[in-house]
C-alpha cells in the first residue's frame, strides 16, 4: 500500500507563503508527476512528504497514518535525488546496503537483496567500485537501487533525470516507467520538464507560485487545459493563444490552437502569414509565422517533408473543433 | 589575444634565492637554539664559539637528571592530548549543528565565539587564579586539559564548520531517509567525509595546546606543569643559562616539530582551510 494525502498543507519560509493551502490525494500505485516551472514550489512539496522541510500547517497521512511528525526514515518512503547523494566513500554495494543496514537486517538478506536490486539494474559488475568511478546514468541507478532494496511505499524522484544528457535521459526515462509497471508501486516525480511529466504519469500535478492549477491525466491535461498557464504550459511546441477580434468571433477573451491543430497552405486559409524561422526535426518541421496580425509568431507543426522557406507567404486554418476558448480571467470555457 | 609570458630573469632565479634568503632567516633562531644546547654555559655567550665549538651532551644530562624533563614531557602529551579529543568531541557536533541545521542566530554565534579570541588573557588571569584555587583545581591536569580545550574550541569550531560546509546537503538528507539518527550521520556520513579537514584540524589544535605557555605556566606549579613551565622556570633562578635554556627549548620543541614535518602536507591544508586542494 502507498496512499498518500496531504490536507490543508502550507509552507511559509519566514514570512513569505510558498505554498498556500493545499489538498491532494496519490493513490495506491499511482505515477503522480508534480510539473511547473522552477520556483513553483513542487520540490518543497516533495520535500515536505518526505519529511525533510516541516510544515507550516496542515497534516500528511501515509495508509491513513499521521506521519506529519514523524521523522523521515520512519515514513517507509525512499527518495531519489537530483545530485543522487551518493556516499562517495562507500562502495556501490555498500551505498545500496546502506539502508537496510541501518535498519540493523540480517547480512544473508541484505547480500541478497543488494544482488537482485544490482541484478535488475545492470549494476551487478560495478558492485565493488566507488561512486567516482561511474558514468552519470550509472550513479542515477545506483540511487535507484538504494530506493528500491528498502522496498517503500513510495518513491519520491526529485528531477532525478536533470544531471543526464539528453539521450540517457530518454534512456532512463523508459526505465522508470517500466520499474513502475513492475512494481505498481506508488510514485510520485518532480520536474521542470513537462514532455517527461506527459509520458511518464499516471496522473500530473500543474503547480503554479504553490497553487495546485490542474490535476489530471496527461491527456486530459491536453485536451481540456482548466485555464490558459496549464494550457501553454501542457503541451511542445506551447499553444498559440490570443485575443482581439479573432478571439471575439468565437465568443471567447482568449482562444488558442496547438501548433499541431493548424493546417497549412501555400495558396488559401484563414490566416495569411510570412514564414519565418522553420525548425527541421526529419520527421516534422516546425514553422514560425510572422505577420498574422493575430500575435508577434504563430507555431504550427507540419509534416516534413513539406519544403518551406524563409520569407514564403503562407495561409493557416485552425481546426475549429480544436480551438480551446477561455474567459478574461484565463479560465476555460466549454 | 593571449601573449606569452617569458619567465624574467628573476621569476627563473631570484626568486628560489629569495625564498631560501628568507627560510633561513626563519630558521636561523631555532639553529642557533639547537647549536647553543651543545655548548657549556660559559661557551654560550662567547661569539668566537658561535659556530666551531666543542660539543657537549652536559645540558641534556643536566635536564633528564636534575629537571625531571620526562615529567613535564608526559604532562605536556597528556594535557595536549586530552584537550585535542575534548575540543573534537564537543567541536565536531556543534559544527555539525551549525553547518547542517543552520538558525537565524548560527553566523552570530560563529563571529561571537571568534570574538572570545580577542578578549586579552590577562583580563581573566586574577579571577581564573582565584576561582581555580578556591575550587581546589589549580595545578591539576583536569584544570589544565579544560582550559586549552576553551582556548582552542572557537578556531576548532571554525575549522570543522569550514570543512563540513563542504559536503553537500543532499547527502545528509539521503542518509536520513535511509535512516540514520543524529549519531549514525556523524559517524557513518560526516566523518568519514570530513575526515581530511578533521585531521588537519586535531594536529593544529594539538600543536596550539603544545604551545600554550600563557596559562599552563600561571595555573600550574608541579603536577600538571607542562613544557613551557620547564622553560620558563630554567629562565629565573639562577640568572640565564643559555646552554641549559636552549637544552631545555629544543627538547620541548623537539616534538612538534618531527610531528609537523611528517603532518606538513595536512597541516597547510588545515591553515588555508581547505583552499588548497
Amino acid at each position: 500500500m502507498g496512499r498518500i494525502v496531504l490536507d490543508k498543507v502550507s509552507k511559509s519560509f519566514d514570512k513569505i507563503q510558498v505554498i498556500p493551502p493545499l489538498d491532494l490525494t496519490i493513490e495506491d500505485g499511482e505515477f503522480t508527476v508534480f510539473v511547473g516551472p522552477s520556483g513553483c514550489g513542487k520540490s518543497t512539496l516533495l520535500r515536505m512528504i518526505a519529511g525533510l522541510e516541516d510544515l507550516s500547517a496542515g497534516t500528511i497521512f501515509v495508509d491513513n497514518e499521521d506521519v506529519t511528525q514523524i521523522s523521515p526514515s520512519k515514513r517507509g518512503l525512499a527518495m531519489v535525488f537530483q545530485s543522487y547523494a551518493l556516499y562517495p566513500h562507500m562502495t556501490v554495494r555498500k551505498n545500496i546496503a546502506f539502508p537496510l543496514r541501518m535498519k540493523k537486517m540480517d547480512q544473508v538478506e541484505i547480500d541478497k537483496r543488494v544482488e537482485a536490486a544490482a541484478k535488475s539494474l545492470n549494476l551487478s559488475d560495478y558492485l565493488e567500485r566507488k561512486p567516482g568511478q561511474l558514468s552519470g546514468g550509472q550513479r542515477q541507478r545506483v540511487a535507484i537501487g538504494r530506493a528500491i532494496v528498502r522496498d517503500p511505499l513510495a518513491f519520491l524522484f526529485d528531477e532525478p533525470l536533470s544531471n543526464l544528457d539528453a539521450a540517457l535521459r530518454v534512456g532512463m526515462r523508459l526505465e522508470i516507467a517500466e520499474m513502475h509497471k513492475r512494481m505498481n508501486t506508488t510514485m510520485i516525480y518532480v520536474t521542470h520538464d513537462q514532455v517527461e511529466a506527459m509520458t511518464m504519469a499516471d496522473k500530473i500535478v500543474v503547480l503554479r507560485a504553490g497553487i495546485i492549477e490542474q490535476i489530471g491525466s496527461p491527456l486530459n491535461l491536453y485536451h481540456k487545459p482548466k485555464n490558459i498557464f496549464v494550457a501553454g504550459f501542457i503541451g511542445s511546441p506551447k499553444m498559440n493563444i490570443f485575443s482581439g477580434p479573432t478571439a471575439e468571433k468565437f465568443n471567447a477573451y482568449y482562444v488558442g490552437i496547438r501548433p499541431e491543430h493548424t493546417t497549412v497552405s501555400m495558396s488559401e486559409g484563414s490566416w495569411k502569414g510570412r514564414v519565418g524561422v522553420a525548425e527541421h526535426l526529419g520527421s516534422d518541421t516546425f514553422i514560425h509565422v510572422h505577420d498574422t496580425g493575430l500575435q508577434d509568431v504563430i507555431t504550427v507543426r507540419i509534416n516534413g517533408d513539406i519544403s518551406v522557406k524563409n520569407g514564403d507567404a503562407i495561409f493557416l486554418t485552425p481546426q475549429i473543433e480544436q480551438i480551446h476558448k477561455f474567459d478574461a480571467q484565463g479560465l476555460r470555457i466549454e | 589575444m593571449a601573449h606569452v609570458v617569458k619567465p624574467s630573469k628573476f621569476g627563473a632565479f631570484g626568486r628560489p634565492v629569495l625564498a631560501w634568503v628568507v627560510g633561513l632567516l626563519f630558521f636561523f633562531p631555532i639553529f642557533w637554539m639547537v647549536l647553543t644546547s651543545f655548548k657549556t654555559d660559559a661557551d654560550a655567550v662567547k661569539p668566537e664559539y658561535l659556530l666551531f665549538f666543542k660539543p657537549t651532551l652536559e645540558n641534556y644530562l643536566n635536564m633528564t637528571q636534575n629537571y625531571d624533563y620526562w615529567r613535564f614531557a608526559s604532562n605536556s602529551v597528556i594535557t595536549s592530548v586530552f584537550a585535542t579529543i575534548f575540543t573534537l568531541f564537543v567541536g565536531i557536533p556543534a559544527a555539525y549543528a551549525m553547518a547542517f541545521n543552520p538558525s537565524r542566530a548560527t553566523k552570530d554565534i560563529l563571529i561571537w565565539m571568534l570574538s572570545t579570541k580577542m578578549l586579552p588573557a590577562a583580563a581573566v588571569l586574577y579571577p581564573m587564579t582565584f576561582l581555580t584555587k578556591s575550587m581546589g583545581l589549580y595545578d591539576t591536569h583536569f584544570l589544565i586539559i579544560i582550559v586549552l580545550s576553551l582556548i582552542n574550541l572557537p578556531i576548532v569550531v571554525w575549522m570543522l564548520f569550514t570543512y563540513f560546509k563542504e559536503i553537500p546537503k543532499d547527502i545528509i538528507e539521503a542518509s536520513q531517509m535511509d535512516g540514520v539518527n543524529t549519531w549514525g550521520e556523524i559517524k557513518e556520513i560526516l566523518i568519514p567525509l570530513a575526515w581530511g579537514g578533521i585531521v588537519s584540524t586535531a594536529l593544529l589544535c594539538f600543536i596550539f595546546c603544545w604551545n600554550e605557555a600563557y596559562w599552563t605556566v600561571r595555573l600550574t606549579t608541579t603536577d600538571a606543569a607542562t613544557l613551557s613551565k620547564l622553560i620558563e622556570g630554567n629562565r629565573a633562578p639562577e640568572g640565564l643559562f643559555f646552554g641549559r635554556l636552549s637544552a631545555v627549548s629544543t627538547a620541548a620543541v623537539g616534538p612538534i616539530v618531527v610531528l609537523g614535518w611528517f603532518c606538513q602536507k595536512q597541516l597547510v591544508k588545515g591553515l588555508t582551510f581547505g583552499a588548497v586542494k
